[in-house]
C-alpha cells in the first residue's frame, strides 16, 4: 500500500523579503534571502519572536510580504492565485487546524478534492496516507478528530498536508505541542518518510536539538529574521559562527555531533580488540551509541556489527574521538564540553 | 381555572364546535412565524457573515438589532398600518424585525468562536475565503447559529399573538376577541384556548428545532 514514488521537492528562492506589521515597530523579517535546494530539510531555529513564523507563512503568503521576492520552481508566487499556490503546498502548523465537523477521512480529502480528484483516487490516497502516518486499523478514516489523542492528530495533520502530494512542505513547530515520548516518535517517523519523499521542506522550531535531529541545514536566526549562520549541523556544531550561536547548541557540543555520525564512517580496531563484553554497537547506530556502549564496556572498546550481525571491528574511546576530530576538525577543547 | 360561573366541560363543546376554525389559526399561526423567522434569517446570517469579523460592523449590527427588539410590539405595529396596512403584511415585517437580534448575535457568536488555527488551515490548503466560510465556518458555527433561530421562533411565535391587533393572522385572533368581550360566554374559551395553543405552537416548533440539531450537527462538534 505504501507509495514508493512521491514529488520530489522544488527549488525556493527568497530575495530581500521584508515584512512590517507596523510602520512604527521594527520589521518582524528584515530583508531575508535565502536559496533552498529541490529536496532539502530547511530548519528555521531562532528565539521566540525573532520572526520564523512570519517568515515561513510568506512563502505560502498566509502572510504577505512587504517586499521583496519570493520564488518557487521559476515561479513568482506573488504572482499567483494564493488559493492554487497554496494547494502544491503542504501546511501543518502545532495547533493541528483540523476541522472538528469533519471526519478523518474527509479532513485528508480536502485538498484532492479541492484539485478534483475522482472520489476513488481520493479514498485510494487517504487509505494510503493514514497506513504511512501508521493510523490504519481502528477506523480511524470514520472518526472525528476529538476522538484522536494529540500524537494521532498531528499525525492526521502530516497526512492531511502530504495529501495531494505536494513538492513543498511548510511545518510551524508541527511536533511542538506532543510529549517528548511522542515528539521523539514524530520526529523518527517524519525523517523516514522524508527519505522516501524528498520533498523540499521548511521547518519552524525553536528546539536546537530538533534542527540537529531533523534538518540537512540549519538556518540560526535573531531578531528580525535575520540570518546569523546557515550551514549543515555538523558544520555549525563544529564551527558556531559566534556565541549567539554557541548559545543555541548550548552544553555538549561533541556529544551531539557524535550523534551525526555513524560507526561506519569511524576507522574501526580490528575485531580482536573487542572486550568479551556482552555490550557491541551496529554501523548503522551512531558515535553517541556506540560512546554509549563503550562506557557500559567499562571504557573498552566494544564488537561492531554489520546488519547480518557479523562483527566486522571494534571500537572504543580514541576511535569515536578521531572520528570526531576527522569529522569536526575545529571543535576546541572547551567548546567540546 | 375553577372560576365561579365556568364550567370547564364547556370547553369540550366549544372545541369540537370551533375545530376547523382552531386548526386553521393555529396553521396560520405557524406559516407567519416560519415565514419571518426564514425572512429574519436570511438578513440576520447574511448580516453576520459581512460584519463577524469587522469590530465596528458588528457592533452597529448588533446595536440596530437590540433597539428594534426594545420597541413595543403594539406600537411597533400600529406605526406600520399607515405604509402597510392590515394583515399579513405588517406582521410578517415586524416578527422578521423582532427575530433579527437573536439570529444575527448567535451567527456573529458563532462565527467568531471557530479557531484561527482553523480558519488558517483551511485557506493555506487552498480553500479561497468564500469556500472557508461556507465549507468550513458556517457548519463549525452551526449549532450556535441554529440556537439562534430557536430562539427567534420562539420569540415570533409570542409576538405573533399580538398581530391580531392589525388583523394579522394566528391564534391571536381567539385571544383578542376573548379579551373584548369579556363576561360574555364565550369569552374564556376564546382567551383560554388561544393561549394554550400558542404555548403548543412553541412547544411544536421547539421539539422540532431539537430534532433539526440533532440531524444537523457533525457528530464532530456534538459534546
Ligand atoms: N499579526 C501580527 N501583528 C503584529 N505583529 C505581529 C503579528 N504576528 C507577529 N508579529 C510580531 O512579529 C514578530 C515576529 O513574530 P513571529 O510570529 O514570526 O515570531 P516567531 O519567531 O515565530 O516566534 P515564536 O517562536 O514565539 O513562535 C514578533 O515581534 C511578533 O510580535
Ligand atoms: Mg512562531
Amino acid at each position: 500500500m505504501i507509495k514508493t514514488t512521491s514529488t520530489s521537492g522544488v527549488g525556493i528562492t527568497l530575495e530581500n523579503v521584508s515584512k512590517s506589521y507596523n510602520s512604527s515597530a521594527p520589521a518582524a523579517v528584515d530583508n531575508f534571502s535565502m536559496n533552498i535546494n529541490p529536496g532539502e530539510f530547511i530548519m528555521l531555529v531562532g528565539p521566540s519572536g525573532c520572526g520564523k513564523t512570519t517568515t515561513m507563512k510568506m512563502i505560502n503568503r498566509i502572510i504577505e510580504p512587504t517586499s521583496g521576492k519570493i520564488i518557487i520552481d521559476g515561479q513568482d508566487v506573488l504572482s499567483l492565485n494564493p488559493s492554487f499556490l497554496r494547494r502544491n503546498i503542504g501546511y501543518v502548523i502545532q495547533q493541528i487546524g483540523l476541522f472538528p465537523h469533519m471526519t478523518i477521512a474527509e479532513n485528508i480529502s480536502v485538498v484532492p478534492n479541492l484539485l478534483g480528484w475522482s472520489k476513488d483516487k481520493t479514498a485510494d490516497r487517504v487509505e494510503e496516507l493514514l497506513a504511512l502516518v501508521e493510523l490504519d486499523g481502528g477506523s480511524f478514516a470514520r472518526r472525528y478528530p476529538k476522538e484522536l489523542s494529540g500524537g494521532q492528530q498531528q499525525r492526521v495533520g502530516v497526512a492531511r498536508a502530504l495529501a495531494a502530494d505536494p513538492p513543498v512542505m511548510l511545518m510551524d513547530e508541527p511536533f511542538g505541542a506532543t510529549d517528548p515520548i511522542t515528539r521523539e516518535k514524530l520526529q523518527l517517523e517524519f525523517l523516514r518518510l522524508q527519505e522516501s519523499m524528498h520533498k523540499t521542506i521548511v521547518f519552524v522550531t525553536h528546539d536546537f536539538d530538533e534542527a540537529l535531529k531533523l534538518g540537512d541545514r540549519i538556518a540560526v536566526l535573531s531578531a528580525g529574521s535575520q540570518i546569523v549562520q546557515f550551514d549543515t549541523p555538523a558544520n555549525i556544531l563544529s564551527n558556531p559562527a559566534n556565541e549567539y550561536v554557541s548559545s543555541f547548541i548550548g552544553q555538549g557540543a561533541a556529544l551531539k555531533s557524535l550523534a551525526l555520525i555513524d560507526v561506519a564512517q569511524a576507522k574501526l580496531l580490528p575485531a580482536s580488540a573487542a572486550t568479551s563484553s556482552p555490550h557491541s554497537v551496529a554501523t548503522f547506530d551512531n558515535l553517541r551509541t556506540a560512546l554509549d556502549r563503550v562506557v557500559l564496556a567499562g571504557g573498552h572498546p566494544v564488537a561492531v556489527l554489520d546488519e547480518a550481525e557479523r562483527v566486522v571491528g571494534a571500537i572504543g574511546i580514541e576511535e569515536i574521538s578521531d572520528a570526531l576530530g576527522a569529522d569536526v576538525r575545529n571543535l576546541s577543547p572547551e567548546k567540546a564540553v | 381555572m375553577s372560576g365561579k360561573g365556568y364550567d370547564l366541560g364547556l370547553i369540550w363543546a366549544f372545541l369540537a364546535n370551533k375545530s376547523e376554525e382552531i386548526l386553521e389559526l393555529t396553521g396560520q399561526h405557524i406559516v407567519v412565524v416560519i415565514i419571518s423567522v426564514l425572512i429574519a434569517a436570511v438578513m440576520g446570517v447574511g448580516a453576520g457573515i459581512l460584519v463577524w469579523n469587522k469590530p465596528t460592523g458588528r457592533g452597529f449590527v448588533i446595536a440596530v438589532a437590540g433597539v428594534i427588539l426594545t420597541i413595543p410590539s403594539m406600537a411597533m405595529l400600529a406605526l406600520m398600518i399607515p405604509s402597510l396596512g392590515l394583515g399579513w403584511v405588517p406582521t410578517v415585517v415586524a416578527l422578521s424585525l423582532y427575530s433579527l437580534l437573536p439570529i444575527v448575535r448567535n451567527t456573529i457568536v458563532g462565527l467568531r468562536e471557530v479557531s484561527p488555527a482553523v480558519l488558517e488551515s483551511a485557506a493555506a490548503m487552498g480553500m479561497t475565503p468564500l469556500k472557508v466560510m461556507f465549507a468550513v465556518q458556517i457548519p463549525i458555527a452551526w449549532p450556535v447559529i441554529l440556537t439562534g433561530l430557536r430562539v427567534a421562533t420562539q420569540l415570533a411565535v409570542g409576538i405573533a399573538a399580538i398581530a391580531a391587533y392589525v388583523a394579522g393572522p394566528g391564534m391571536g385572533t381567539y385571544i383578542f376577541k376573548g379579551l373584548s368581550m369579556l363576561g360574555a360566554k364565550n369569552a374564556l374559551n376564546f382567551a383560554l384556548t388561544g393561549t394554550i395553543c400558542v404555548i403548543l405552537i412553541a412547544l411544536v416548533l421547539d421539539a422540532f428545532f431539537i430534532l433539526i440539531t440533532r440531524i444537523t450537527t457533525s457528530r464532530g462538534l456534538r459534546d
